[in-house]
């Protein structure tokens, strides 16, 4: 098993890594963390972007790629992600591991610092960012916005969030919105980007053959130029709400060939629950799995969707159904859903199905460290949870999860929102 | 099964032929806790019309990938339930020219693959759950045809091409479906799930004389001859229709632009001119190259822009594809780029560091079992060791790339299919 570490390299800013020699790569982190806000999430969003389009020293797109392609073909994205409440902001690398380059050449230090220049020493003209590279990127961020209408099923899952959580840090979406986008000026963003600088939280992230010490080293230098801070405080976790008492059904039309369903519950146990290992249980034999309820009721034995799934957003407490649907098969289809709910809090799973659901989710984790993307995306979310957790141990836990545990998790389920796509001739 | 260490990606792959014609590859990954399966025929999308025992035969577009649906049926119940319960992962797909099924598990590996092999091998339809699959297929279709990225793509090969069946949706539509019934299925089965046209790839801490044993097991002992297959003769170089157009539900207008290439050879050469092809794209317009720089700036393109090679059997084609207001500035572009590198020859310097940089993705490519799974099967159908990629990339010279650009990047092969918005959307 991969041994990982976490070291604090500055006040607030902290490094998880993770040492393994079974990669051919090696993954590079950086995210600034800040509280979900319709006010600041699209000027967040923006900041790695105009970032990544040219540092001091390279000062384009050009020059960057031409460093990253002289480390093997490395690549550092911008992301922007959230987790719960919690908007994380920054760079994502991918670089060859020291062990396998031509010449035997170390890629680590190199590329902890092209990672530092990029989040701490952008091009600048007259004090600010290049007044060209934000007006390009808020024009690209505005196209990103609107093009989240092109996939129908995360459409709809981004649409039932934002009508149930309204009113909630978590029904912003983690670009913002479009009118916020469309209005940023090059004054705000250069100030959100001091802020973040100043005050935000920022979690690193490494995995790979090197020593974590290594690791922490080759960081420490790359962001020495951070100012230091004591206001980098950890952020809270979301407050708990509860369901309506009657379910909201929101409905919208537009020009598809297929309908989309999509329900929102309130869980009532987060990541930080006690309860949250059988959550993942009752998730999983509802609709997490090709063994699940939905899938094998709602999808194969009565058609009523192309898919039909259940997930968890766990940082935040909710479990979101998504599925496709005819257009004329929406009410069978949400009462067959329903319907499978009932019959789990009723206790109509047998054993069978219990360790089906079981094996799928111990297996899903143990392999998740099998994966360097789905390691940095787990240790993401537990690290600005601040949950020590890694997937091996989450995997225990859920093998001791009880049935009794399970009823009390199914137990806890209250259904908030119905979201519906439907046709515009229809 | 014999082994071959690949020093310099820290790789060892057992490979062998078994008496009855199938190939098995078993990349050895010590240290990790998942493996990863990969049980395929040389069997897809572009597969339809075909000679078996002496007829020849016409199936309908889609039937492959029905067919993949259909295989999990067996006789006591269904294979992706037993798999599931058992712990695996199990999945598959269907390709142009490919048909995979394959299982990532933690735990009870043999008993996963003997799932995996049994059920693939043995064929069990009725037409009353073929009459029901036609539903949830064409729920898959209705649910592919509201994506616009498909959509693109499948336009963009409709455009280069004149006949190749590559220009026919694996799904196949609602219409070509309602045609398949059990004997389709049946005979189908008969004719590419025989071992002899079948691969198995297994990645993870195994044993690999145990996988040879389980397949031998199972397997049928004695393996058929390869049947002849038609994909309507050769095609002429030029692109079929320089645009295709649709309307959809989109904010932006999505686009591919495609220039049809030589057909690849089969052998070691397969692997050279695919990435001999890649380095072409990136040369020409990836995210390193002065072209892209420009069109970025001038924001004609977005991060989604990418573009790449690809070859099945009778085709192989370069595309690049992404958003942006104007997918015709964006062609003349290219078009533009590819006739100043062939007037001027590319760059030494670029060349060399994008060799690099393609040679160290493909070694972090091997990261992925499911991807070194695939890639191996693939390379295997096409006569070509995947792992070889090292030398081939050394052997690659900048004229090689220039000679592809030349031939293959000139306008009366370039096609491009266009996804507009719809009005009122």
């Amino acid at each position: 098993m991969a041994e990982t570490t976490r070291i604090s390299l500055f006040p607030g800013v902290f490094l998880t890594a993770v040492h393994t020699k079974k990669f051919r790569s090696c993954v590079l982190g950086a995210s600034f963390l800040a509280p979900l806000d319709r006010e600041t999430a699209s000027l967040n969003a923006l900041v790695p972007y105009v970032l990544r389009r040219g540092t001091a020293d390279r000062p384009d797109m050009e020059s960057l790629s031409a460093a990253l392609d002289e480390l093997y073909g490395g690549s550092i994205e911008p992301v922007v992600r959230t987790r719960g409440e919690i908007q994380c902001v920054g760079f994502l690398g991918s670089f060859l591991d020291d062990a396998y380059t031509l010449d035997g050449s170390a890629v680590l230090e190199d590329a902890a610092a092209l990672l530092g220049e990029l989040l701490l020493h952008p091009r600048t003209v007259s004090g600010s960012f290049d007044p060209d590279y934000t007006a390009s990127e808020r024009s690209n961020l505005v196209d990103r916005i609107r093009a989240q209408v092109n996939d129908k099923r995360s459409y709809a899952l981004l649409r039932l969030k934002r009508e149930m959580c309204a009113g909630e840090p978590f029904g912003v979406d983690r670009l913002g919105d479009e009118a916020s986008a469309i209005a940023i000026g090059p004054a705000a963003l250069w100030e959100r980007y001091q802020t973040l600088l100043h005050t935000a939280p920022l979690e690193l992230y490494y995995c790979g053959s090197a020593d974590p010490e290594r690791a922490a080293d080759a960081l420490r230098t790359a962001l020495a130029a951070l100012p230091v801070s004591e206001r980098r405080d950890s952020l809270p976790r979301p407050t708990a709400q509860t369901a309506p008492d009657q379910p909201r059904l929101v409905e919208e039309a537009m020009d598809v060939g297929q309908g989309k369903l999509a329900l929102g519950f309130r869980t009532g146990i987060d990541a930080w629950d006690p309860r949250f290992p059988a959550l993942l249980l009752a998730n999983a034999i509802y609709g997490g799995t090709t063994t699940s309820k939905l899938f094998l009721n709602v999808r194969e034995k009565r058609s009523l969707c192309y898919y039909a799934s259940s997930q968890l957003a766990r940082y935040k407490g909710l479990m979101l159904v998504s599925s496709g649907v005819e257009f004329d098969q929406f009410q069978a289809a949400r009462d067959e859903i329903l319907a499978q709910l009932d019959a789990c809090r009723a206790g109509q799973f047998d054993d069978q199905e219990l360790e089906a659901a079981r094996r799928s989710v111990v297996s899903s984790l143990i392999s998740a460290a099998d994966a360097q993307g789905r390691l940095e995306d787990f240790w993401l979310g537990q690290s600005v949870a601040g949950i020590p957790d890694g997937p091996d141990a989450l995997a225990a836990k859920a093998e001791a999860v009880r049935r009794d545990q399970i009823l009390e998790a199914f137990a806890a389920l209250q259904l908030d929102t119905i979201y519906f796509l439907k046709s515009k001739e229809a | 099964m014999e082994q071959k260490r690949y020093e310099r990606l820290g790789e060892t792959v057992w490979s062998g032929r078994l008496e009855n014609g199938l190939s098995i590859y078993v990349d050895v990954k010590p240290g990790f806790h998942k493996t990863f399966a990969f049980f395929a025929t040389n069997y897809g999308g572009i597969d339809m019309r075909f000679c078996l025992d002496g007829q020849w035969q016409e199936t309908p577009a889609g039937v492959a990938h029905f067919l993949e649906h259909k295989m999990f049926d067996t006789k006591d119940g269904n294979a992706l339930q037993v798999l599931s319960a058992n712990g695996a992962s199990p999945n598959a797909f269907t390709s142009s020219a490919i048909t995979g099924y394959y299982f990532e598990s933690t735990q009870g590996f043999e008993e996963n693959l003997r799932t995996l092999l049994s059920f693939v091998s043995v064929p069990w339809f009725t037409q009353e759950s073929v009459d029901k699959e036609q539903g949830i297929i064409g729920q898959e279709i209705q649910m592919i045809e509201d994506d616009p990225e498909w959509r693109s793509y499948n336009e963009l090969l409709a455009a280069l091409y004149d006949h190749h069946p590559i220009r026919v949706s694996v799904a196949g539509s609602r219409e070509s479906i309602s045609h398949i019934t059990a004997d389709t299925l049946y005979a189908c089965h008969k004719a590419f799930y025989d071992p002899a046209n079948m691969v198995l790839c297994v990645a993870g801490d195994v044993d690999p004389e145990r996988v040879a044993a389980l397949a031998r097991e199972i397997l049928p002992a004695v393996g058929a001859p390869a049947i002849p297959r038609d994909y309507g003769g050769p095609e002429a170089p030029k692109a079929a229709h320089p645009i295709r157009e649709l309307e959809m539900a989109v904010s932006t207008p999505l686009f591919q632009l495609g220039f049809k290439a030589d057909p690849a050879p089969h052998g070691q050469e397969h692997l050279r001119q695919e990435l001999t092809g890649d380095l072409l794209c990136e040369v020409l317009a990836g995210s390193s190259s002065p072209l892209y720089a420009k069109l970025y700036r001038e924001g004609l393109i977005n991060k989604d822009f990418s573009g790449g090679y690809a070859a099945y059997p009778g085709c192989a084609f370069l595309s690049f594809g992404g958003e942006s207001r104007d997918p015709a500035a964006v062609r003349d572009a290219v078009l533009s780029e590819a006739a100043r590198l062939a007037r001027e020859g590319v760059d030494e310097a670029l060349f060399l560091r994008l060799k690099k940089a393609s040679y160290g993705a493909a070694v972090r490519g091997l990261n992925s079992f499911e991807y070194v799974c695939i890639q191996m099967a693939q390379d295997h159908f096409a006569g070509a060791d995947h792992m070889d990629f090292p030398a081939v990339y050394e052997s690659i010279r900048k004229e090689d790339v220039e000679d592809a650009l030349r031939r293959w990047c000139v306008p009366e092969r370039a096609a491009m299919a266009v996804i507009r918005p719809k009005e009122g959307v």
